[in-house]
């Protein structure tokens, strides 16, 4: 459901910027209600207020800085997957409470589902597709090779960010100690048995090559 | 749990770098406008179309809201756009207040922690379900309480402190705050004002549709942790469902200061057991010039519930505060 509705948001968005031009032009007020939104499809206030941002932001994506139209009220979930192609984050519940949709600003775990992408702008962001280095998997990536560590695997590119993240923090962690640097993550399938040797294989091959 | 909708509707946003031109955007946009932190209380709302702000006033860019340092007179300054990571992994509170860095660590889950700020935590609204759902009860400016009839799901509601809403104050971080005798600093178009962390949460009797003093156009900008609750012996326990991610049923949290075996001076409050972080005077003054022992916890868990009035299905909550009162005081380090 968010998918198509989202796609249909963008594929709508010519005819919706000239009916938008016609609103303003027969000097009407814009109404900027949801459910409008939803049904008739008005798009975003048409005018920037003054002093407000521009919606052509800069970002710095997986060491590539990337100009992306985003409107004000998108998260960096959405703009990650349907304006940059980067469907490696997932969303899941796009509540703030599941982590498929964990990402790296600076290095540190974030969800992408809860931040304004505007808001990210001068971070440096890092997804699932930004960690392998020229060919190389990542000591992450390489553990659930050989761990084998998910069953349906929506879960593991939001679990493997944080075992990013827990490894920036903790590099040597204890099986309980990954629990809780990992306990921003859910699997539907419950298989945390199998994530947490994920986890302890990661850090182990972290520490191996450096 | 919330109705998946789609997209957030639209909104003007805002992208202030300085308090004062947050303060004046603010004031322009009035209850149209909406200041936004982290975002992790915002975006249900948002994303339910249940708040529809006009303007969002992004605070990420403001600078000076962010960090922890010394205070004029002692103690520690902590601006409100602080991560909760940062408070809970910073040497200075580690060391000088470790009531709050345990608070701040025990918030949600570590992605939480690293966006959501402790302004944020401070002041967000409360996690009634049916409130949060968009129901039009009394805090929604209705004029009924769904979660107090006798059909009611409210077995995380409140004990005491009711009138009319019995939603609780689900922050982690607010009842260690009153326990330090915490001071938030307001910021406004007419300047700075500062209020005592147990002042500045409100209950239903005072204003129903807002949790804590803040009114549109007020920007918590720092808060002040003062320096005679520095180093004091202190407890802080948070029960839930579940070990990590979730809201507190009931959490506790106290500061002792004892000398020669006796209680000179405490502050016990508990949380998530009314609409605001209760503050147990009774309590402190009973406690006064006794020790931190078993006894003197036990009789101190009686006090802290009398006059508990229970709803359908959180009796258990009764049981609950008595004995996490009672560690407060006994297991105090
Ligand atoms: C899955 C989940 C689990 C959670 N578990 C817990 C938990 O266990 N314990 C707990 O305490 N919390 C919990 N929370 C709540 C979360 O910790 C808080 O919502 C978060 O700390 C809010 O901070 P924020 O910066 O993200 O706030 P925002 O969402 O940005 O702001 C929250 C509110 O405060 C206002 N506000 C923010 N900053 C200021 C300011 N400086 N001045 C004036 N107004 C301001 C905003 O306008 C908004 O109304 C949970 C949230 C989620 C989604
Ligand atoms: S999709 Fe972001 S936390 Fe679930
Ligand atoms: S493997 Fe299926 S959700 Fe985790």
């Amino acid at each position: 459901m968010l998918q198509t509705e989202a796609i249909q948001a963008r594929r709508g968005g010519f005819t919706r910027r000239k009916f938008i031009k016609g609103v303003v032009a027969a000097g009407a007020t814009a109404s900027v209600s949801g459910y409008l939104f939803r049904g008739s499809g008005i798009f975003a206030p048409m005018l920037t207020a003054q002093g407000a941002v521009e919606r052509l932001v800069t970002l710095t994506v997986n060491g590539q800085q990337r100009r992306v139209d985003v409107p004000k009220y998108e998260t960096l979930a959405m703009t990650l997957r349907y304006q940059l192609g980067l469907t490696g984050t997932k969303l899941g519940c796009d509540r703030a409470e599941c982590g498929a949709c964990t990402v790296l600003l600076d290095g540190v775990t974030h969800y992408g589902c809860s931040i304004l992408t505007h808001s990210v702008q001068g971070r440096e962001v890092t997804t699932i597709e930004g960690l392998e280095q020229d060919g190389e998997l990542h000591p992450v990536q390489q553990a659930v090779m050989d761990e084998g560590g998910f069953q349906c695997a929506f879960c593991a590119p939001g679990f493997a960010m944080s075992m990013v993240g827990m490894l920036e923090k903790n590099p040597n962690p204890t099986r309980e100690e990954a629990a809780v640097l990992l306990s921003g993550n859910l699997c539907r399938c419950g298989d945390y048995d199998k994530i947490l040797n994920t986890a302890m294989r990661a850090a182990e091959l972290s520490r191996s090559r450096a | 749990m919330a109705v998946m909708r789609d997209m957030i509707p639209p909104f003007e946003l805002y992208q202030p770098t300085e308090v004062d031109d947050a303060v004046r955007l603010m004031r322009q946009h009035g209850d149209k406008g909406w200041v936004l932190a982290g975002g992790l209380d915002t975006f249900d709302w948002f994303k339910d179309r249940i708040k529809r702000p006009e303007a969002v006033i992004d605070l990420v860019g403001v600078e000076e809201l962010r960090g922890i340092s010394d205070g004029a007179d002692g103690g520690l300054d902590i601006g409100a756009m602080t991560s909760l990571t940062d408070v809970a992994e910073n040497a200075d509170v580690m060391n000088r207040y470790p009531l709050l860095a345990e608070a701040a660590g025990l918030v949600a889950t570590p992605q939480i922690r690293n966006q959501g700020t402790l302004g944020g935590n401070i002041v967000q609204d409360t996690r009634c379900w049916y409130y949060r759902s968009g129901w039009p009860c009394y805090r929604a400016g209705g004029n009924v309480c769904y979660a107090a009839t006798s059909q009611s799901m409210n077995r995380e509601h409140c004990i005491m402190g009711a009138s009319r809403c019995v939603a609780v104050s689900p922050s982690d971080t607010a009842p260690a705050l009153v326990a330090l005798d915490a001071e938030m600093v307001v910021a406004s178009t007419s300047g700075e004002r500062t209020w005592a962390a147990a002042d500045f949460f409100i209950g239903p009797d005072i204003d129903i549709e807002r949790m804590t003093v803040l009114k549109p156009g007020d920007l918590l900008a720092r808060i002040v942790l003062p320096a005679p609750w520095e180093g004091a012996r202190w407890y802080f326990e948070k029960v839930r469902d579940r070990k990590a991610w979730d809201f507190s049923l009931v959490s506790v949290a106290s500061s002792l200061r004892v000398e020669a075996g006796m209680i000179q001076d405490a502050r016990i409050v508990v949380n998530s057991v009314a609409p605001y972080p209760v503050r147990l005077r009774a309590v402190e003054s009973a406690i006064r010039g006794r020790a931190p022992s078993e006894e003197t916890g036990q009789m101190a868990g009686e006090i802290a519930v009398e006059g508990a009035r229970t709803l359908r299905h959180n009796d258990y909550k009764v049981a609950l505060m008595r004995n996490l009162v009672k560690r407060s005081i006994r297991d105090a380090a």
